[in-house]
């Protein structure tokens, strides 16, 4: 008993890889049933539809559960309308990353599939997925920068930009107002604005239920003027600023002015709409859901600098990914490319119709009627002007955990910065050595 | 006696063909297989299988790769890397600290219950089942309602709600590390969860113990407490043993409760990391360092013997 069980994490794994195994094999199997061109009627509820009108080879798209209304139905439509291949629209719930991870290592694996900011540093290491930076041609500068940035490894793209996504602060306008605070343009004006805010039940921000441990590292080292890696892939923390900044952080902390325990974490706009807190750093998509509850008693700001650094919202996005080792690399590059290069409307459609996020392509965001009035065109403003990827391409898992781990220490235990800070820099160091060999 | 002896030389006389022989007298091995055979090969391909494989791949430097390739060898580089990595060190020796509490805790509460239960002249069934139930819940069931109703840090929460008839502040459960409030989540869950099935098997050793001795001792003059240090104890000692070992190898396996309730999106915190779920994030996250991650788990299962050695051997000495 004691031998077998702790090795339960290889158990899991291999589990994984069977189940994933099966489901590939019951979708080809679907897959021969079906080539009626009808069988995306049928197959939906499964989760699983494919594009009717096309022709010649099937490919297979992988995408997360996405929560909004309607969302698996458009990709569908949208693979329905492309004619040079059947288009299989994937839908997975669950632990998307992880599935996708593990089924890249079988024949299992998905022609194209979505990745948060783009493929990881290990799968194009390991020649998981290809190359994708001819197919932007002179549209690449039309794309976010940042973003580009972001899915670009030795000077190739990895992966198109589906939709941006982007964090940011976002408050309350009568609660301001009555405790005659003004939106805060710096970081002491925004720890006094919070602390001002704090009163009986309702705390002044809220940046997650761990105090913004796991959240708000990167933010805060933008504000100094300074990341977690450089552009050009070097440590960018090793700097006194840096633990001055995650020590602001540290001092909201323990001056309680941080709402703690919510209902829901985050990327949820609870805290704000029921009037937890005054302020709230998370994601663009809650704006609807924020305006429905609040009319316009809100306000959207980006992070804001220190002295000498830059106020800073996060950009991340969906890219689409091809695998390398599929039977039909170059078709479903072609696929890639007509979805969210050149259908702008669908772009569009996707970014807007069903949650709010804003198009990966600037002359496309520009044309999306509901980004051009109200907060949502300022937000759409301070993600041109302010955007910074949410991590650089080299800073992996490991190196976020060490970070994390570093940053619960520094804000929950009153852990001295610069002490944690280096311990970090020996392990990113470790990795980004592994990396560049 | 002969009359046996003297059929089993008729059929080895008789010599049947080889099938019947493989099908053993009375068919007995054809179903013995038919019946242990599928779980056998089950237990073959998804247990041994995936252990001899990861202590394999505990050798390689094997990224996003369960076939590494043989320059890939890297020795005991891996071991040598986990070993050094504190926050695996940590997580063990954490645990190895959360084993000393919570092993005799569940095994003083458990023991408790059943006894009581066990005494209980009315409504026996009744009691048995209800401590029984918890065992029944999904351990992921139980770790969102501790997280999310009970333990919420909103002052609607169920144990604010309490603080607040008090007159107390609200606590935020499980975002404080100072004092350590979701060692208290998370150890109320596990004793909720964990404490019916231990009665059970306290329970079943109870009733074996002959009814007969306590009489005996009672007209001695030997009862309650001294009755339960001298008969009840030395006569439960080889379900106390099982049941110690259990919680033993239960305690550094922690995953499911500790998961659930302390992970958040970015990952889960430096702070009572069992280190099962350290491995996952190594080896299963986005990381898919099974080198690192086999390793690891092959020194937690070092752990785990040795320290189940240890016990068996003080056991025997205090016999």
């Amino acid at each position: 008993m004691s031998s077998t069980s702790p090795l339960s994490t290889a158990l899991t794994r291999r589990r994984l890889l069977t189940l994933s195994g099966g489901l590939a094999a019951a979708g080809a199997l679907a897959a021969c049933g079906g080539n009626t061109g009808r069988e995306g009627a049928t197959a939906t509820s499964a989760g699983t539809g494919t594009g009717t009108g096309g022709s010649g080879p099937t490919l297979n798209s992988w995408y997360h559960q996405y929560g909004e209304k309607g969302t698996q139905q458009a990709l569908e439509k949208f693979a329905a309308d492309y004619k040079d291949a059947q288009v299989k629209v994937n839908w997975k719930p669950g632990d998307y990353d992880n599935t996708v991870v593990a089924t890249l290592q079988t024949d299992g694996a998905p022609d194209i599939f979505e990745y948060g900011n783009g493929p990881t540093i290990d799968m194009i290491k390991s020649g998981q997925v290809t190359d994708v930076t001819d197919l932007f041609g002179d549209t690449k500068a039309d794309f976010n920068k940042a973003l580009i940035d972001r899915v670009t490894y030795q000077g190739k793209i990895w992966a198109i930009p589906q939709v941006l996504d982007a964090q940011l602060l976002i408050y309350r306008k009568s609660l301001l107002e009555k405790a005659g605070v003004q939106p805060p343009k710096s970081m002491d004006e925004l720890v006094a604005a919070a602390t001002k805010l704090t009163s009986g039940k309702v705390k002044g921000l809220f940046l997650g239920n761990d105090g913004g441990a796991g959240l708000m590292g990167g933010p805060m080292l933008r504000s100094a003027g300074l990341d977690l890696l450089t552009a050009d892939g070097k440590i960018g923390f090793d700097d006194p600023k840096a633990a001055a900044a995650l020590g602001a952080l540290q001092k909201m902390y323990a001056d309680k002015v941080l709402l703690l325990g919510a209902p829901n974490d985050w990327f949820a706009p609870d805290a704000l709409t029921q009037g937890l807190a005054a302020m709230q750093f998370t994601g663009l998509w809650n704006l609807p859901d924020i305006s429905k509850a609040i009319g316009d008693d809100f306000g959207v700001l980006p992070w804001p600098a220190m002295s000498g650094g830059k106020d800073n919202v996060t950009i991340g996005a969906y890219g689409a990914c091809v695998t390398a080792k599929g039977k039909n690399v170059e078709a479903a590059k072609k696929f890639v490319k007509w979805l969210w290069i050149d259908q702008t409307d669908k772009q569009i459609e996707w970014a807007t119709a069903y949650g709010f996020h804003v198009p990966a392509r600037n002359s496309v965001a520009d044309k999306a009627d509901k980004l051009k009035s109200g907060q949502a065109a300022e937000a759409v403003k301070l993600i041109k002007e302010d955007g910074f990827a949410q991590s650089h391409m080299l800073w992996s898992p490991k190196c976020q955990t060490a970070f994390n781990d570093a940053m619960s220490r520094i804000v929950k235990d009153g852990a001295a910065p610069a002490a944690e800070l280096a311990k970090v820099k020996t392990v990113v160091e470790a990795e980004l050595k592994r990396l560049a060999s | 006696m002969s009359r046996a002896a003297a059929a089993g030389q008729l059929t080895s006389a008789a010599r049947p063909p080889l099938g019947r022989r493989l099908r053993g007298r009375g068919d007995a091995t054809l179903w013995f297989w038919v019946f242990v055979g599928p779980f056998f090969l089950g237990l073959l391909i998804f247990i041994y299988v995936p252990i001899l494989w990861s202590i394999y791949l505990s050798f390689f430097e094997a990224r996003n790769t369960v076939s590494p390739a043989p320059d890939q060898f890297v020795g005991l580089g891996n071991y040598r890397d986990m070993l050094g990595d504190p926050a695996f060190v940590d997580s063990l020796r954490t645990f190895a600290v959360f084993a000393a509490f919570i092993v005799p805790v569940t095994f003083a509460l458990s023991l408790a219950t059943a006894v009581l239960v066990a005494r209980t002249a009315v409504a026996q069934a009744f009691f048995r089942s209800v401590f029984f139930l918890p065992t029944a819940c999904s351990y992921v069931v139980a770790a969102l309602i501790w997280k999310m109703s009970i333990f919420s840090g909103v002052p609607s929460g169920a144990a604010n709600s309490v603080l607040a008839l008090f007159g107390a502040e609200t606590i935020p459960w499980l975002s404080v590390t100072n004092p350590p409030w979701y060692w208290l989540v998370i150890i109320s869950a596990r004793l909720w969860l964990q404490v019916g099935f231990y009665m059970i098997l306290f329970i079943a050793g109870l009733q074996r113990i002959n009814p007969t001795l306590y009489e005996a001792a009672a007209i001695d003059g030997a009862v309650g407490w001294a009755a339960f240090r001298s008969i009840t104890l030395p006569l439960l000692r080889p379900t106390s043993v099982a049941v110690l070992l259990l919680l033993l190898i239960n305690a550094f396996q922690a995953f499911d409760e500790f998961f659930n309730i302390l992970s958040t999106f970015a990952g889960y915190p430096p702070y009572a990391r069992p280190p099962l779920v350290y491995l996952f994030y190594t080896a299963l996250g986005q990381g898919q360092d099974f080198g690192h991650g086999g390793a690891g788990a092959v020194i937690l299962t070092g752990v785990i013997a040795l320290v189940a050695l240890a016990f068996g051997r003080l056991f025997r000495t205090a016999d």
